[in-house]
């Protein structure tokens, strides 16, 4: 038994540490609003938070994940995660959506720890997130509002 | 119940004559495959003249609740382009509806009313054909239910039904001061006859359209509450992945599935046609009960060539007699009397739609049919798959359309292969669970269905005028439609016009111009892949022109112009993209502007693009469009699609390709097929030509430009010209 603490709840879980903490939340947990985009931390569909920190649960075993803070995109809250969401909303950023949920959690991170990032900063933040639909204008500008109205 | 609706089939109105008359000539051809009869995909995009007729009885389409909610019941596909905000937007404008109160849920599959109008008895979304055919079904759906509205609130409040007016969702006779709101008056409204003849509202009336409107989608997507097809979870649910064969036309000789079973939570191992199925309790466990499954392939008739030999096979083929595929004039005179020629050769390789959300679908056997949870594109071609391999009929196929995490073409095979493999492993396993068929990225990007390679090769000349005197041109590919189920669709008179559409009837007037094709045959999957045969077409037309605009010493707006003297909708896409990108300005050393223009899909699209090629590296750095896609139904739709399209065909352009070793694709995720990141992204300025003509194409038609934009300012700045895709960089050192 693992014990993975998520979204502020403890779960009880029967599977291999050697399970990757995307699959354990999505086929155990059922909290699909974290992706499966490629498997090999390629693409951050698959971003959580662990800790505060952004990471591709798609490449973080169920048993490195243990006695951690998971948050996902289900229960992701504060100032800084209304600030991003409320700005993705008003902007209008998603088209397909499947990526989404990781770019925000990427996103979340970003501002928590730069209140007011350059595009450069943007850059770097990001660069672990792929869209296909490439929304990417987008999501630049919705950081910049999000960090505007955090101001 | 709060909800009386609008929509309940079960119970038709009486004066629906519309619908019934529909349904039964409909109903002949709903399940069998007679596409044959009607428009190929390419040439629907072209398809003008008269609105489409289709039903719209608000009953079909529509359902409004007591709590005033109105849920459209979205015909279309979701993959991101936005259609669930235009069709709702179409109702919304007519019926009255405040915005605030709309909502969307995907019909059921069920061609005999929710056909594309365009493709037929077929219901089903692509070609960017959405807006287009279903301009005027939709609207009619909203002011017939708005009179419907109008014809119960008269009748209950025993006033004239011509003195009530419907305003944000508020049904008003103001002599009387009587109001109601829709969800008030749903139940008595849907009883009223459907009226026969639909009035709509003026263009200078619009309210909606036209205006930037919140997404309907956008909640559900920025929350992660948005459902998509790897989000289902049935009761028992097995989850499987297949092996399939390494090399196309590969097919198994044996497999030996002793490892496999020993992986904790693997519970079945079974052979369909499409390969091996790996069927476990979660994900983990059948991707690592694949990883230990061993299979022999039997490669007899697999290909096995490399890429090298296989664009050797292209270059032989040029050389042999083609298919005319198309032209005008007599290019062969005209390039004889040109004065200089450019002759070149262009090469496109493989590409994989690689949409985020993996290829899936779950599927689970009734006692009278099947159901399906899919990003289901092609709905109508999907029930037909799936009941070939199940033995049942298309109609006992019920399709749960969800979200798609993408689709670019993909998810809508003209094969139907990830349906037909859902179909084969839960009858592998007699139905005993439902299955949810999973791709990785890896299945993804080495599973086929790809854009074809192709070449091209074009001699083209200039007269001692600077006049195109003559342009032939050769393209060779593998068809997408040939030996498909949609080849007697497609391919009139043996030609596969995807080939060569945006060549042969090029909106420019170049007056001698011969197109022929050449067909590759291989067993590499393919089909459409979004813009289709214009992904490569309007490369090469584009970059070619600029190149005979610099022998010609013009400037290539300039020449564009004078070969546009007959479109006048094209030629002011051309001058707005222009205009705005500061064209004819100095952009310094180690910069480039260049320009292309590409119709497809109804649709106009102009780009400029500034490039960086300082230290030889490039760098895109802003793309300023132009778009006529008639009325811009919401125009913030229409600028998020071409970002969107810059975004997707800038990694087309720098990098991505398929490649083969041996018949083995060498690429397998996104390390080596990288899609477009962040810091690539240029700046993009998207200027929409105002407009109140029928609304065209928009998914796809930002895609083609885009490239040879890029290709036209590397030579800008560099003057070397980089002919195929993706761009040779090395050679800007």
């Amino acid at each position: 038994m693992i014990t993975l603490k998520v979204n502020g709840e403890s779960h009880e879980l029967d599977v291999s540490p050697e399970m990757p903490l995307l699959w354990a939340l999505r086929d155990r947990l059922h909290l699909t609003g974290t992706k499966f985009g490629c498997g090999k931390a390629m693409c951050g569909a698959c971003t959580v938070h662990i800790d505060g920190q952004a990471a591709r649960s798609c490449s973080i075993m169920v048993g490195e994940a243990a006695g951690k803070t998971i948050t996902t995109i289900e229960a992701v809250s504060g100032k800084v995660a209304e600030a991003v969401t409320q700005a993705w909303q008003r902007l209008d950023v998603v088209q397909c959506g499947y990526c989404q949920s990781g770019q925000i959690m990427s996103a979340i991170v970003l501002l928590t720890g730069n209140k007011a990032p350059t595009d450069e900063d943007i850059d770097a933040s990001m660069e672990g997130n792929i869209c296909r639909c490439g929304t990417y204008v987008r999501i630049r500008h919705a950081i910049h509002e999000a960090a505007k109205s955090l101001a | 119940m709060s909800t009386s609706n609008l929509a309940n089939p079960a119970a038709p109105t009486p004066f629906d004559a519309s619908r019934r008359d529909f349904l039964k000539s409909a109903a002949v051809a709903a399940g069998a495959f007679i596409l044959g009869t009607y428009v190929a995909f390419p040439e629907i995009a072209s398809a003008q003249g008269e609105a489409p007729q289709g039903p719209y009885d608000p009953n079909l389409f529509l359902r409004i609740g007591a709590d005033n909610i109105v849920t459209v019941l979205s015909k279309h596909f979701e993959m991101g382009q936005g259609v669930t905000t235009g069709l709702s937007t179409m109702v919304a404008e007519e019926l009255g509806a405040d915005w605030s109160t709309m909502r969307f849920e995907f019909a059921p599959a069920d061609a005999r009313i929710y056909n594309n109008l365009l493709f037929g008895p077929l219901m089903g979304t692509g070609g960017s054909s959405s807006m287009a055919e279903a301009w005027e079904q939709m609207r009619k759906v909203g002011a017939a239910a708005r009179m419907m509205f109008i014809a119960a609130a008269a009748q209950k409040w025993n006033v004239p039904g011509g003195e009530i007016v419907v305003e944000k969702s508020v049904v008003i006779h103001s002599r009387s001061g009587r109001k109601a709101n829709l969800g008030e008056l749903a139940a008595d409204a849907m009883h009223m006859p459907v009226p026969k003849d639909v009035t709509l509202k003026p263009a200078k009336d619009w309210n909606l359209i036209g205006t930037k409107l919140p997404r309907l989608d956008t909640p559900g997507k920025t929350t992660g509450k948005a459902v998509f097809a790897l989000d289902i979870t049935r009761p028992g649910m097995l989850t499987a992945v297949l092996k399939r064969p390494d090399r196309f036309g590969g097919k198994v000789a044996s497999f030996d599935a002793t490892e496999a079973k020993k992986i904790d939570g693997v519970v079945e191992v079974v052979q369909v046609p499409a390969g091996v199925a790996v069927l476990a309790k979660d994900t983990w466990s059948a991707i690592r009960g694949r990883e230990a499954l061993k299979v022999t392939w039997d490669n007899s008739s697999a290909e096995k060539r490399s890429t090298a030999e296989m664009l050797e096979q292209y270059r032989q083929l040029m050389k042999q007699p083609g298919i005319s595929a198309g032209g005008r004039g007599d290019a062969a005179a005209g390039l004889t009397r040109a004065a200089k020629t450019v002759e070149a050769e262009y090469a496109f390789p493989y590409l994989a739609h690689a949409p985020m959300e993996p290829m899936n679908g779950v599927i689970e056997l009734h006692s009278d049919g099947a159901e399906i949870w899919s990003g289901s594109q092609l709905q109508t071609l999907d029930q037909i798959v799936a009941a070939k391999f199940l033995g049942m009929k298309p109609e006992q196929i019920k399709i749960n359309t969800l979200l798609g995490g993408g689709s670019f073409g993909r998810r809508a095979s003209t094969a139907a292969d990830w349906t037909a493999e859902m179909a084969q492993v839960v009858k592998a396993i007699n139905g005993r669970a439902p299955v949810h068929v999973v791709w990785t990225r890896e299945d993804d990007i080495r599973g086929g269905y790809y854009r074809p390679m192709v070449m091209h090769r074009v001699k083209a000349g200039i007269d001692g005028g600077g006049e195109i005197s003559g342009w032939q041109q050769t393209v060779v590919s593998k068809s997408i439609f040939k030996g498909t189920g949609l080849e007697a669709m497609a391919m009139k008179g043996g030609v596969d016009n995807s080939m060569v559409e945006g060549i042969a009837d090029t909106p420019y007037a170049i007056g001698n111009l011969a197109v022929d094709i050449r067909y590759v045959e291989t067993p590499i999957t393919v089909l459409w892949f979004r813009s289709v045969g214009n992904t490569h077409t309007a490369y090469v037309m584009e970059t070619m022109l600029d190149e005979l605009a610099h022998l010609a010493g013009k400037d290539p707006v300039a020449l564009r112009l004078s070969l546009l003297t007959k479109q006048p909708r094209h030629a002011e896409v051309v001058r707005l993209a222009a205009e705005k990108s500061g064209w004819g300005q100095a952009v310094g050393e180690g910069r480039g502007r260049g320009f292309a223009f590409h119709h497809s899909f109804n649709t106009s699209v102009a780009m400029v693009a500034d490039v960086s090629t300082e230290a030889a590296k490039l760098r895109v750095g802003r793309i300023v469009a132009a778009v006529d896609c008639g009325v811009a139904i919401d125009p913030d739709v229409v600028t998020a699609q071409i970002e969107g399209a810059i975004g997707f065909a800038l990694s087309i352009a720098l990098r991505n390709q398929l490649t083969f070793k041996d018949g083995l694709v060498e690429q397998s995720n996104f390390d080596d097929y990288e899609p477009t990141r962040m810091r690539e992204m240029p700046k993009v300025e998207v200027h929409i030509v105002k407009s109140t003509e029928r609304p065209t194409g928009i998914g796809e038609p930002g895609v083609p430009p885009l490239a040879p934009a890029i290709a036209n300012a590397i030579a800008a700045s560099t003057g070397k010209r980089l002919r195929s895709l993706p761009l040779d960089l090395s050679a800007l050192a």
